[in-house]
């Protein structure tokens, strides 16, 4: 805030489905895309008299996750019933974890504005999804709107932070932090488009100094950055304008709209809070024995945040590079490879900035994908500082290697790039060249220095860029010189 | 007597999306308030000793591996629906 006189303070309910074969309590797989309502079943569906089973996998999902976050795992913890009507909603209630959470009491460290800040994390609980309402466009009657239940009881991952966030752009640094983490430690594919990484953010406005909290606002269940950041900031800006006309600020749902960038109460929070928390009877209790955290715990991999520290401190790179090549698990396992393998990390570091990343942007694909490997990347960059082929040409084997999963050794063979460095076979060409081009070569005589770079143009357009540019100036001085 | 007032029996009924006639509410009343009475015999029980408990059964850990199997068949599962159309269940307008 521009005028410093009301401190923001915002906490993230952020929900992540997980990425399991299959669903929370039943046997439907887990699958985005497929036509609607072809993976149900009666579980799924909430048809009376049927059990749920816990799917240990996004139990250990679960876990792992807490881990991660730093918390506390519970010893005992159990599920209960969250009691409300809405039609995606198939049992009238969602089974959920109400007082005794999966994990609490952690943390989060992430970078804004060049500081590692920290957020506090409440508590991080296992819960299912409910089903995807579908607006007209199914029929395009207005007046229905229709289910799909595919997405019903897909595990998903609840993380509540403490409201430690200070301000819109904080609090979206936090969401991508945690985006990493999951993905790191591969229990979600994080996918905003698909709807299976959301949040909720709620925010409120207090002077600075005070510890007494303001009256907070809440945006529910977005899935993009830009929107919640930009919903955050309007919000933020609505409150203060309220605050200084001597108003108070309603607790309400809040609706951002796209088109305007400003926010509109959605529905009344009055009975909403009313969930009538029990016991899930149809869930026995969950005694998590300590050996076996402790196995998950061994199995977490290193971090996005200790790993761009290692990349700093073990391979010299800058902080902004780490940045950049720990965004994902399999980005940053590439560059680790490719340095190791090459010797070189400044060299791999550019090299997966630049061309691999263009190339990957261009394809809209991600590295896993590629079929550019560590080993590919490597041999490249030992052909270019064994001299073999240019930066230059380098490129062009870059996209080849990109195109077709051929080694750079052999595309450079096959298509006979090599880099000339016999000084017999590059003498031939200068001589060539000065003899076409006597003018420039007596400009540069006659002390017009610049003409030395029309000449090297033209011995390597002779070889086709395979000359090397050192040996073909130093070749070119002797001869103009001398 | 335990307290329950018809404003109670009002807001469960909304919270159940269920409609009462004002005699019904009456009755209702009454009869909460008797139910909660007979529930509440177990204060008289001393609990010092023994631990809360969520579960009535004695078992814990019950889980089932992470296999997908078949779904059901789509007409099947939309059959139990009272109204459903191209592959969806159909339900009254959601505002949002």
């Amino acid at each position: 805030m521009a005028d410093k006189k009301y401190e923001t303070v915002i906490g993230l309910e952020i929900h992540a489905e997980f990425s399991t074969h299959s669903k929370l309590f039943c046997t439907c797989e887990v699958k985005f895309g497929s036509d609607a309502n072809t993976q149900t079943c009666p579980i799924c569906l909430g048809m009376p008299g049927v059990l749920p089973v816990m799917n240990k996998r996004a139990l250990e999902f679960a876990i792992r996750a807490g881990l991660a976050m730093n918390c506390k795992i519970a010893s005992y913890s159990k599920f209960d019933r969250k009691n409300y009507f809405y039609p995606d909603l198939p049992k009238g209630y969602q089974i959920s974890q109400y007082d005794l959470p999966l994990a609490c009491d952690g943390y989060v460290d992430f970078e804004f504005e060049d500081e590692i800040k920290r957020v506090r994390i409440h508590r991080v609980h296992l819960e299912e999804d409910a089903g995807k309402l579908v607006h007209a466009d199914v029929t395009g009657d207005p007046n229905r709107s229709y289910v799909d239940f595919n997405r019903s009881c897909v595990p998903l991952l609840e993380i509540v932070s403490e409201p430690n966030l200070r301000s819109p752009a904080a609090a979206i640094a936090y969401w991508r932090a945690v985006k990493e983490i999951l993905e790191y430690i591969d229990v979600s594919d994080c996918n905003m488009e698909e709807g299976s990484f959301r949040c909720d953010a709620n925010i409120s406005l207090r002077p600075v100094g005070s510890e007494e909290f303001g009256t907070r606002t809440e945006l529910k269940n977005k899935n993009s950055f830009q929107h919640v950041l930009a919903a955050l900031q309007y919000e933020e800006k609505r409150q203060a304008r309220i605050l200084d006309e001597g108003g108070t600020v309603e607790q309400v749902t809040l609706l951002y709209d796209l088109n305007t960038g400003r926010t509109s109460p959605m529905r009344s929070k009055e009975e909403a809070h009313d969930y009538r928390y029990f016991p899930e009877p149809d869930l026995a209790p969950f005694e998590v024995d300590p050996e076996e955290v402790e196995r998950l715990r061994s199995t977490l991999p290193e971090l996005p945040a200790e790993r761009r520290k290692r990349f700093v401190e073990e391979y010299g790179i800058p902080a902004y590079d780490a940045g950049f090549l720990t965004t994902t698990r399999q980005m940053a396992d590439f560059f680790d490879e490719t340095a190791r393998l090459s010797g070189d990390p400044k060299a791999s570091s550019n090299w997966i900035m630049g061309d691999v990343s263009a190339l990957l942007n261009s394809a809209g694909i991600g590295i896993q994908d590629a079929k550019v490997t560590a080993a590919h990347l490597s041999e490249l960059i030992q052909l270019i500082k064994g001299g073999t082929i240019s930066g230059k040409i380098a490129k062009s084997v870059i996209a080849d290697v990109f195109e077709t999963g051929k080694f750079p050794k052999q595309i450079v063979e096959e298509k006979g790039l090599a880099q000339i460095s016999d000084t017999s076979a590059i003498e031939a060409v200068v001589d060539q060249v000065i003899a076409a081009h006597s003018g420039p070569a007596q400009d540069y005589r006659d002390g017009k220095k610049k003409a030395l770079g029309f000449l090297v143009g033209q011995v390597m357009r002779a070889t086709r860029g395979k000359a090397n540019p050192q040996m073909v100036n130093q070749l070119l001085r002797r001869k103009l010189d001398g | 007597m335990a307290t329950i007032t018809t404003d109670d029996v009002k807001h469960v009924a909304n919270l159940a999306r269920l409609e009462f006639s004002e005699e019904e509410t009456q009755q209702f009343t009454h009869q909460l308030a008797r139910i909660l009475d007979y529930i509440g015999k177990l204060n008289e029980l001393d609990t010092t000793d023994v631990p809360p408990t969520s579960h009535v059964l004695p078992i814990r850990n019950v889980v089932k591996e992470d296999v997908a199997e078949p779904s059901y068949d789509r007409d099947l599962v939309l059959a139990t629906a009272p109204a459903a159309e191209e592959g969806h269940f159909e339900v009254p307008q959601v505002i949002e």
